[in-house]
């Protein structure tokens, strides 16, 4: 194992494996709903459907830095579950107070309730996940 | 296949029933094993299996009916969930190879939980009319 020394447990193993299990079914289900919207009517809503392509990719990258594991795929997973809880806790709070701003759907409308809030737990288990498993290195 | 104008949707009958049935059955399966400890064992590879088969046979059902004239209501987002659905009992049995503990059938269970809501999406798919 490819370790940072001092880890007491690699982000790509254990729960790490199922959180990463659910990243990647939250990145297919993000970026065909994207791709489709985008493709088929982009004029409707924009930028709702932008968000959806950029939530998409966020979700891609989080996975990949929590397989990646290391000092680097560390930092790229905190970036990644940081902008993540801002994005879903931001656009759920816009959502309610604005609708007009998100007139179709997003993966992060209403705090994720369209997929069982889930997105909204996600980063969280991300960030207790990644500091369960920091070291002195990461500090 | 009669060519009667709207013969029922070609995924949501007994077959789709059975799949969704199965994959809460192995979901509770799965669960059950991570609680106590224990890796994904044979009978998760051969209900997550089953479970391909089963997507598999919803497929042929559908592409019989597409053959046939009929069209899902949705063609774009049918064909993306029909084919995510084809991917996810292999996703989890790779991801589960790929971890021998408790979480294996955890990540088994999880997809196992997330696969009932994407058949019932597929059949929303098919049914709008005229969208």
């Amino acid at each position: 194992m490819a370790d940072t020394g001092t880890a007491r447990r690699a982000t790509n193993a254990g729960p790490g494996r199922l959180l990463i299990a659910v990243y990647i079914l939250f990145a297919i289900a993000a970026t065909s709903r994207a791709g489709l919207q985008i493709a088929t009517k982009f004029d409707e809503a924009p930028v709702a459907y932008l968000l959806s392509a950029v939530a998409a990719l966020i979700y891609i990258v989080a996975a990949v830095g929590l397989a990646r594991a290391g000092h680097a795929g560390r930092r790229v997973a905190l970036a990644c579950c940081s902008v993540e809880l801002v994005g879903v806790v931001g656009v759920g709070v816009l959502s309610l107070v604005d609708p007009e701003l998100f007139p179709d759907e997003t993966v992060w409308s209403g705090f994720g309730s369209g997929y069982g809030y889930i997105p909204l737990v996600l980063p969280v288990l991300g960030l207790l996940w990644l500091w369960r498993t920091r070291t002195a290195a990461d500090a | 296949m009669t060519g009667a104008a709207s013969a029922g949707s070609p995924v949501d009958g007994v077959l789709a029933t059975v799949t969704i049935g199965l994959s809460l059955v192995l979901a509770l399966w799965a669960l059950v094993a991570a609680v106590r400890h224990r890796p994904p064992e044979l009978v998760q590879s051969v209900g997550l299996g089953l479970l391909e088969v089963a997507l598999l046979a919803l497929t042929v059902s559908a592409m019989v009916a597409v053959v046939g004239g009929e069209r899902p209501g949705e063609p774009g987002a049918f064909f993306g969930y029909l084919v995510t659905l084809i991917c996810l009992p292999p996703l989890a049995w790779v991801l589960a190879r790929m971890e021998p503990t408790r979480w294996g059938s955890a990540i088994v269970c999880a997809v196992c939980l997330v696969l009932p809501v994407v058949v019932v999406r597929l059949q929303q798919t098919w049914e709008v009319v005229g969208g």
